[in-house]
């Protein structure tokens, strides 16, 4: 599937949602090692072991070179990879409210 | 990539948590989320080509705002303190549009096509309504916003603003759900000013209730910072000069619970915001600066700043007041001559902007560079640690003998002055030096100084080139209604 920002997918192991907010082409998404989908799917499977920690609405996940990112949209028990790679929680940096 | 996600995320995460209150009107965020879908289908339904609001700040903002994204619709709130005559210029420029406004009849008038409907009438029929669930668009370059600019120099413009700029704005400068149960923030910004617009998401994204102020009044301002225990606000400089005027017949012990005041828009004087850290001592400020086009805050000046600057313990640090902070994490600027060459520090300049939430963009006009630099029109330098200070608009600075005068300058060193209410400065025309310094001042009620005092006072504390070669007194200065000073119509009224 092609990754572009914006684009919403949804985990095949539990309620986890994601939108991608950078793309980068040539990876996989997973969620609990098993590929996200655009679709909501048909069947629940279940996840792989030791990728079962969880992924947080509202925390943004990147890969190690910082080129993919996506924003969790509903909180889940697998946890995101891309391209093999486990994904990281980006920090916002703590800023005051602005407006 | 869509606004309505964050409020569809919020509803999620605290559905019971409470989102609006607006006069005797409170909505929770399923409440909200709930509204903004029906109103979805509403728009999608009517076939318009815009979703505008012509009112005050009132609970159809936000539902119209979230609507028109989860619709794919652009979202066009319109100023409803402009004359009939302009309105409906760009009622024209909207067309076909579906308008919700204060009041119905006051628009019907040369109302093109589109739908008009009253704001009572939109939220009855909202909650007459059952529940639906429209699945909405995620399309990152569709427009989310379109917000006219002031027009203080011409036609108004179209600023464009899409769903890319707004998220990653708020993305990059908010935590989701960061705001506790507790915490309230008041708009007090009209709903077409971009402050109006970004208060809004930005609340939305943090989970934080938003308490709507529909017309400014100090009086009114404080009272509802007492009575909603409001904790969070922002303001645009005239407003908290007003403010600070009406707390001063006050018992500051009773906004207690205001913990974080945040101002922008314009100018800020220094003499006000030191007046503002004293009155307020708890509370925490920031000064924002941003542009529509670049979907709201840029640079920040944070409460530690702000505090090291008023006890400063160097020059440097007691100067910082006067400047508006250091770029959000993804954003770049630039000082560039005019030429286009880039400068460096504590050099003069014109401000250049980079970054996601930039879209620099006016309707049918792209305006970022290439490489993505957006031309911001302010003057300005950076200092040695990236704090960025400003001069005014770059048509604004008066060219004297071909030297640069900032307006500001003069104008913060008058205000400095205990006699001076108000000041403005810009450039006459002058035969001898192309253009001379002017200033028109408005005393502090009862004081009054001499032409001379006033030059002499510049002349003290600045260079001679700064003196005003002309010196007006007025009862007051030409604002429009966000508190920007109308230059063009005090070079006209004194040349």
């Amino acid at each position: 599937m092609q990754m572009k920002p914006g684009l919403r997918l949804k985990s095949t192991v539990c309620e986890g949602e994601v939108m991608v907010v950078r793309a980068e082409e040539g990876g996989e998404l997973t969620c609990g090692g098993r590929a996200m989908s655009d679709q909501p799917p048909s069947a629940r499977s279940s996840g792989k072991e030791g990728q079962m920690h969880g992924c947080l609405m509202g925390k943004r996940y990147i890969n190690a070179a910082d080129s993919f990112e996506v924003l969790c949209i509903k909180s889940g028990e697998g946890s995101l990879y891309f391209g093999g790679q486990e994904l990281m929680t980006k920090d916002t940096k703590k800023l005051p409210s602005s407006d | 990539m869509n606004i309505a996600l964050f409020l569809q995320m919020a509803a999620d995460a605290c559905p019971d948590r409470r989102a609006l209150t607006s006069g005797d009107v409170q909505l929770t965020y399923k409440d909200l989320f709930s509204s903004a879908k029906k109103a979805a289908v509403l728009f999608a339904e009517s076939g318009c080509a815009y979703v505008s609001v012509l009112d005050e700040s009132s609970p159809a903002a936000p539902i119209a705002l979230m609507g028109a994204a989860m619709a794919g619709i652009p979202y066009v709130p319109l100023n409803y303190r402009l004359s009939a005559d302009h309105l409906h210029e760009l009622r024209q420029r909207i067309d076909p549009a579906f308008l919700i406004a204060a009041d119905e009849s006051a628009v019907l008038d040369g109302a093109p096509m589109g739908k008009v409907m009253s704001r009572s009438g939109f939220l009855a029929k909202l909650a007459g309504e059952s529940e639906v669930d429209p699945s909405f668009a995620d399309d990152p370059v569709a427009v989310a916003v379109q917000l006219f600019t002031s027009g203080t120099t011409g036609t108004p413009k179209a600023a464009i603003l899409r769903h890319e700029h707004l998220v990653s704005y708020v993305l990059s400068s908010v935590e989701f759900m960061s705001a506790d149960e507790k915490e309230a923030t008041l708009v007090a910004v009209p709903p077409y000013h971009i402050a109006g617009v970004s208060g809004l998401i930005s609340s939305i994204y943090a989970c934080r209730r938003v308490v709507q102020l529909p017309a400014f009044h100090p009086e009114d301002w404080l009272n509802l910072v007492e009575n909603e225990q409001i904790t969070n606000a922002f303001v645009v400089p005239t407003m908290l000069s007003r403010i600070l005027e009406e707390a001063d017949s006050r018992d500051t012990g009773q906004f207690s619970t205001l913990s974080s005041l945040a101002y922008g828009g314009g100018r800020m004087p220094t003499v006000v915001v030191r007046k503002a850290l004293e009155t307020f001592p708890g509370v925490n400020f920031t000064n924002a600066y941003g542009l529509t086009e670049t979907s709201s805050t840029i640079t920040l000046l944070g409460p530690d700043e702000h505090r090291e600057a008023l006890s400063a313990p160097s020059p440097e640090a007691a100067a910082r007041l006067g400047s508006v902070g250091r770029p959000l994490p993804q954003v770049e600027i630039e000082i560039r001559d005019g030429k286009g060459e880039a400068l460096g520090p504590l050099e003069r300049g014109e401000v250049f902007v980079r970054g996601p939430q930039v879209s620099g963009e006016y309707l049918g006009q792209e305006n970022l560079s290439a490489d993505g630099w957006f031309q911001t029109h302010d003057a300005g330098y950076l200092d040695q640690e990236g704090y960025l200070y400003l001069a005014g608009r770059t048509d604004d600075v008066i060219i004297r003998g071909g030297e640069n005068i900032a307006p500001a300058e003069i104008e913060d060193v008058l205000l400095s002055h205990r006699q001076v209410r108000d000041v403005a400065a810009f450039g006459a025309a002058s035969d001898e030096w192309g253009e001379a310094v002017a200033v028109v001042l408005v005393m502090q009620p009862g004081a009054s100084m001499t032409e001379e005092e006033v030059k002499e006072h510049v002349r003290v504390h600045l260079r001679s080139s700064r003196v005003p070669e002309q010196v007006h007194f007025a009862e007051s200065l030409p604002y429009n209604e966000m508190g920007k000073l109308l230059r063009r119509v005090l070079r006209e009224e004194y040349s």
